[in-house]
């Protein structure tokens, strides 16, 4: 069976008079529902790594399959179109848009997706906000938020298009324990409910605990015995 | 709402200061331009709607361009031949063969042509002494070269024929020699002839050169007075089409030989003063909006500048790098295209008001107050020059922003 999303020999290199490598020669295959964290100390190439399997960075070496389909021949704008279909990112900072309402700013990939009515949106996102316990924020705008809530609306606009995966880069950095429990029980659900892909970064041994599969990175590369997950 | 415009209008609408700043700078621009190009127009336009009117649109004269060619120039007409000592031929003064000339003329469909005599004359009236051109016309003819029986102020065309000597003068003509209606004057030529005239006519056309030194006669008595039967030195021709002056002129002068002038010609420095002058309303003019792009440039470099962060977000997403151009394009649009809008309306308010303002102003042209031209061309111009300067001084920015990689703006948050 062809895997959801899969990395061949992935290599990441920053040019520069010294070359900084970020990643190397990654082989990494991932399955519909699947919950996996990315684990490793600072600066193991966690975050990069997580960029070039969200299409956001293009690998130096190898190349990323995304069902089955090779990507590194595409171009931005039909990356740009993958990453808006089929991918949903959270990341440490909530990148909410500060003069739209969260329910706007859920709305906001819909939108460009163009697929759905007004009204169809407005429902979607309303739901969605609904499920991860936002129903009474949706008019606010992000600063009224607590940190908690704006990660959660975060999550809701990720979810906007139904992605197959849902990327996060440390996404309870700057949420406490409480919290970020909270944010790992909603991709917990996802992954076992709706059998979308979450793939997380973090450093939080107790929170990477919680998913089924580790992944650890020491400079650059995948160490320790890796399986993948059988379902 | 279209997803790029709503963005736009949002970054716009939480930055109300800049904006207004930005839209205010190009509305002055625009503005300034509308009431400037009005006036300046407004001046141009009357000069020459009145030239056309008042002025014969083209004149023969009884002089030749260049000196005629000595025989024995036109013998070696491809040698050098040096003449020295050449003293030129007296010739009678005049066009030669008139009446077969104007007759010819007018049995043309597109011009009307009347016969003139121009010269000198020292009015006398009391103890004032005045000098003056006298022309000589055929009031019949003249009805149809020229305006004159529209610009009179007192008197009619008619009297010079039912009065013994009848004269027309200039409005600052007869000031000068302070002679009214129905006065009498001593007219005297360079030929010596001294008639006493009667002034039945005053005209004012509002070009001061031609009100303070021009008087009129028939054609009959301008020849006594200059003793010279039969003569005359200028046939003035109307056309029913007057952008056609300058191609007739060449073609008339082709064919007779005589110094034909267009009035663009007569009025040739003149009308390059509006030239130099419209050259300088458009670079002042540009120069405001060339300031006011600046301040639009600034504003979208600003919002590029702060929305770092929202352009990452927006192209993880998977806005595609048009989409972020577009959003920041728009937002210079809006500012230039309000802009304009208030401009306009700026414009059109200066215009309203230099046009209340009543000034006596007795330059080239006697006019009460400015003199105006509206006309949509002049927003025209002013409103796609904003447009076209915001559009620019918007690319700038939004081609920065639409470059932008997302990952460096995220690693960057982190």
């Amino acid at each position: 069976m062809t895997p959801l999303l899969e990395a061949r020999g992935v290599t990441r290199v920053l040019p520069g008079p010294v070359p900084v490598t970020l990643v190397s020669d990654i082989h990494l295959s991932v399955q519909p529902g699947e919950f996996i964290a990315i684990t490793g100390p600072s600066g193991s190439g966690k975050s990069s790594l997580l960029y070039l399997l969200g299409l956001l960075d293009a690998p130096t070496g190898g190349s990323v399959y995304l069902e089955g389909r090779d990507t590194s021949k595409l171009s931005r704008n039909e990356l740009a179109e993958l990453r808006l279909k089929k991918l949903g990112f959270v990341f440490q900072f909530h990148f909410l848009l500060p003069e739209f309402s969260v329910l706007e700013n859920v709305m906001l990939p819909m939108r460009k997706l163009g697929t759905r009515s007004e009204i169809q949106m407005r429902n979607r996102a309303a739901e969605i906000l609904d499920e991860l316990g936002l129903t009474s924020e949706l008019k606010k705008t992000p600063e009224k938020l607590s940190g908690g809530q704006r990660q959660r609306a975060a999550i809701a606009r990720a979810l906007a298009n139904d992605p197959l995966i849902i990327l996060a880069d440390e996404p309870t950095g700057n949420l406490d324990t409480k919290n970020g429990h909270i944010v790992f029980d909603i991709f917990k659900r996802l992954a076992e409910q709706n059998r979308q892909t979450v793939i997380t970064v973090t450093h939080d041994q107790q929170l990477s605990a919680l998913t089924q599969r580790q992944i650890r990175l020491v400079d650059g590369s995948i160490v320790g015995a890796e399986q993948p997950a059988t379902i | 709402m279209w997803l790029p415009l709503n963005i736009a209008l949002t970054h716009l609408r939480t930055r109300k200061r800049q904006s207004l700043v930005s839209v205010l700078g190009v509305a002055m621009g625009v503005g300034f331009f509308i009431a400037m190009a009005a006036l300046m127009q407004g001046f141009h336009v009357y000069f020459v709607s009145k030239v056309i009117d008042v002025w014969p649109h083209v004149v023969i004269k009884d002089e030749y361009r260049s000196a005629p060619l000595q025989p024995a120039q036109r013998l070696f007409s491809d040698g050098v031949v040096m003449l020295r000592g050449l003293k030129p031929r007296d010739e009678l003064r005049g066009i030669k063969n008139a009446d077969t000339v104007i007759s010819d003329l007018n049995r043309r469909t597109d011009l009307t042509a009347a016969p003139t005599l121009r010269a000198q004359v020292f009015l006398r009236y009391g103890s004032k002494d005045v000098s003056a051109t006298l022309v000589g016309i055929e009031p019949e003819q003249e009805r149809r070269v020229s305006h004159l029986e529209n610009d009179l102020i007192a008197g009619n065309l008619n009297a010079l024929h039912t009065a013994a000597n009848g004269i027309i003068l200039g409005d600052g003509v007869a000031k000068k020699v302070g002679a009214t209606l129905n006065d009498t004057l001593s007219v005297t030529s360079p030929a010596g002839v001294v008639l006493k005239m009667k002034v039945v006519g005053i005209f004012r056309t509002g070009i001061t050169p031609i009100d303070n030194f021009e008087s009129y006669a028939l054609l009959k008595k301008a020849q006594i007075l200059q003793d010279r039967p039969n003569v005359i030195n200028q046939i003035r021709i109307r056309l029913n089409d007057v952008s056609q002056t300058r191609s007739i002129a060449t073609s008339i002068e082709a064919r007779l030989g005589y110094r034909t002038e267009s009035w663009e010609e007569t009025y040739e420095n003149i009308l390059s003063i509006f030239v130099i002058q419209n050259g300088i309303m458009y670079s002042t003019v540009g120069a405001i909006l060339i300031v006011a792009a600046f301040g639009i440039f600034n504003i979208i470099s600003t919002v590029v500048h702060e929305k770092t962060r929202d352009i990452g977000i927006l192209k993880s997403i998977g806005f595609e790098e048009r989409d972020i151009r577009r959003i920041f394009l728009i937002e210079g649009l809006l500012v230039g295209l309000v802009g304009t809008l208030l401009g306009w309306a700026l414009g059109y308010g200066l215009t309203r008001l230099l046009g209340a303002i009543r000034i006596h102003n007795e330059g080239f042209i006697t006019a009460e107050g400015f003199i105006l031209h509206y006309t949509i061309i002049h927003y025209l111009i002013a409103g796609s020059f904003a447009l076209l300067s915001a559009t620019f001084a918007a690319w700038l920015p939004a081609r920065k922003a639409a470059h932008l990689n997302p990952v460096d703006i995220i690693r960057g948050a982190a």
